[in-house]
């Protein structure tokens, strides 16, 4: 064979040919690495709801308990502190709550489906720490609820404030009443 | 044939150890700077080989990891000496590269034709900086969990991506068992991918050469030393005077490194956080958390930024920019001289600025926000990137700043405005004589470095000599 009959055109078809078949296949490669690490199977499965009695639950007391790997508070409010509420609208980002942080049987003035049991997702909606409840503060404007972390502070309601570094009030999950003294967590069924 | 020859015409053993060793002609001035970078890479080794014995008894799982770590420090046979050689080499390596990096930013190691070691340099940084977070969260301790949850869900702030970002490299909801298991096998990984980006950061040192405190390029100086007639006449051979020397260095290093791991190895918690020797728990955040010491510059300045327009992401970008900024720098750099020794008063006196800015957003980092604190940090980030927006200002000896020196100062202009609208506008508890400080401060900053007023102008270089005398 001699060079004669090289037929560069052809070769350099074929080497860009090769060569992209090649690079198709290795990025192909990369779906099942990166995919492996996404949530598995079982890590999906752990967000079963959690049933919660509380029956025993004292006036300005709360309780927390384990949904999805994540801390969720129930705090039995006062009337005192609930009727504070409406005072704290100025120093608020989302009074009224608008942004969908809540189902929308809790987009109400107090977030809540009953209006002394307050359900919350206990994770800071800026950077995942879970903000301190204050009881000694419920009916005062430093905010019930302060995230150590950054400083980001929230009502009673979990509303929270501005020129704090949180964006968004504290998310409300999904529940529901079983009866007059058992919550379900995680679930509503569709509504409440 | 000698087994030498039989040897070195298979593998070149003699030859690298030549022309990077015995015949490669370093600078013969230079000064204790220039140990950091050796003791960087002795560093690396014994992170490495500690880690590797760590791993031996170590179990990545939430339910054994806090466990296994008690164990290696109780039961297992000099466990403790290994994990605190471990712990503390961490905050060391971290140390001895930012005292590297700081050489540096002094001697201009950056500019022209080092350009690619000072990148390669940066993404050694970045890399040590992932090798560290990975590895902080494996103690499971309360402060590793809580660390990692933040810094994952810094990922979470950006648009669009950030949610199903933060769950692939979390690879569940929360940080969980399942994050434990991966970020073990990353822990291990970087820092191979460390020996490797020493070994390019290296070469591209040696095709160039070393920098040294005069910034002279000995390479185009005279030529003829002691050894050999082409070699640059202000080079001497690395090995022996240099590893001489470096191992001088070293003793002092180990000194006080000792000192730490048999003395006072959590460093008043600073090099391992008190709240880490609680077990993690995924319900209770502790009162106060913040990321180890060589992290919180740029903790401070993501605290800094407060949220806007209903997202937090401003301060996310701009703690990435407080690192992504020095990749730059050698083409901020307008001055026509390296060193600092030859540079005009407003790059020394910057200079200086910088690294106390640098040191007191640390320690700013370490603290509780208050809105004392967020305001002091809000004003040294504005200082801080006004380092870096308004060098080719300050650092050039000529009045044309040219299109992309113009549109960095107005970048910092719109810092420094922003710094004002924050401290009048949105902090109103802030006192007032702060107000005013910080607002003149700034302000001044801006001018001065930005403009150069007519009696300083320009940045007035001394004439660097042209070749190291003495």
């Amino acid at each position: 064979m001699t060079d004669d009959h090289v037929d560069y055109k052809r070769r350099r078809m074929l080497t860009i040919a090769t060569s992209g078949l090649g690079i198709v296949g290795g990025t192909a490669l990369l779906v099942p690495f990166a995919g492996s690490m996404i949530p598995s199977e079982k890590a999906k499965a752990a967000g079963a709801p959690v049933k919660v009695d509380i029956s025993k639950l004292e006036t300005g007391q709360q309780i927390t308990v384990e949904w999805r790997g994540k801390p969720v508070w129930i705090i039995r409010r006062s009337q005192e502190a609930l009727d504070f509420l409406p005072s704290m609208v100025d120093l608020l980002v989302d009074p009224a709550s608008e942004k969908p942080q809540q189902p929308e049987y809790a987009q109400n003035e107090y977030r809540s489906i009953k209006q002394e049991i307050l359900v919350l997702v206990g994770i800071c909606t800026h950077l995942g720490c879970s903000p301190k409840f204050r009881p000694e503060l419920v009916a005062s404007t430093d905010g019930a609820f302060l995230c150590a972390c950054h400083g980001s502070r929230f009502d009673l309601a979990g509303r929270v404030y501005s020129n704090v570094p949180a964006p968004t009030n504290l998310e409300v999950p999904p529940h529901m009443y079983l009866s007059d003294s058992e919550i379900l967590i995680g679930s509503d069924e569709g509504a409440a | 044939m000698s087994f030498n020859e039989w040897f070195n015409d298979r593998l070149p053993v003699a030859q690298v150890v030549k022309d990077h060793l015995t015949e490669y002609y370093a600078p013969k001035n230079f000064n204790f700077w220039y140990f950091f970078g050796s003791l960087a890479m002795v560093v690396l080794v014994l992170q490495i080989v500690t880690g590797i014995i760590l791993a031996m008894n170590y179990k990545p799982d939430a339910d054994l990891a806090f466990a296994s770590v008690e164990y290696i420090m109780r039961d297992v046979w000099g466990g403790w000496f290994v994990r605190y050689m471990h712990s503390t080499g961490a905050s060391f390596f971290f140390i001895v590269i930012y005292l590297h990096m700081f050489r540096g930013l002094m001697y201009g190691s950056y500019k022209n034709p080092r350009e690619l070691i000072w990148i390669f340099g940066m993404i050694i940084y970045i890399a040590m900086m992932a090798t560290a977070f990975f590895g902080y969260l494996l103690p499971w301790g309360q402060m590793s969990y809580w660390g990692a949850q933040v810094i994952v869900n810094l990922f979470e702030t950006l648009p669009i991506i950030g949610g199903t970002l933060s769950e692939w490299i979390r690879g569940d909801y929360v940080i969980s068992d399942i994050t434990l298991n991966r970020f073990y096998a990353f822990h291990y990984l970087i820092p191979f991918i460390l020996v490797a980006l020493v070994y390019l950061h290296i070469l591209a040192l040696h095709q160039v050469g070393s920098n040294n405190p005069d910034g002279i390029e000995i390479k185009k100086g005279p030529k003829g030393n002691r050894w050999s007639k082409d070699a640059p006449a202000d080079g001497v051979p690395f090995h022996p005077y240099f590893t001489v020397k470096d191992v001088m260095g070293l003793v002092v290093f180990l000194g006080l490194f000792f000192a730490v791991v048999f003395f006072v190895p959590e460093l008043g918690g600073y090099f391992i956080e008190q709240p880490n020797f609680e077990p993690a728990n995924p319900l209770k955040t502790p009162d106060h958390i913040a990321p180890v010491w060589y992290f919180t510059p740029y903790y401070a300045i993501l605290r800094a930024v407060p949220s806007f327009a209903g997202t937090q992401v401003w301060g996310v970008l701009a703690m990435g920019a407080a690192i992504v900024v020095f990749f730059f720098l050698p083409w901020l750099d307008r001055s026509p001289v390296k060193s600092v020794r030859y540079k005009g008063p407003l790059t020394r006196i910057y200079l200086i600025i910088f690294a106390i800015t640098f040191l007191v957003l640390g320690w700013l980092g370490t603290l509780a926000p208050t809105v004392e604190y967020t305001a002091m940090a809000q004003f040294l980030t504005v200082v801080y990137f006004l380092f870096f927006l308004l060098m080719p200002c300050y650092s050039g000896t000529g009045d044309n700043l040219g299109f992309s020196g113009f549109l960095l100062f107005v970048v910092s202009l719109l810092l420094t405005l922003s710094g004002l609208y924050i401290w009048w506008v949105e902090t109103p508890d802030l006192a007032m004589s702060m107000k005013w400080i910080y607002s003149v401060t700034s302000v001044v900053l801006l001018f001065w470095f930005g403009f150069k007023p007519g009696w300083i102008k320009p940045d007035p270089v001394k004439p660097v000599p042209e070749r190291v005398t003495g």
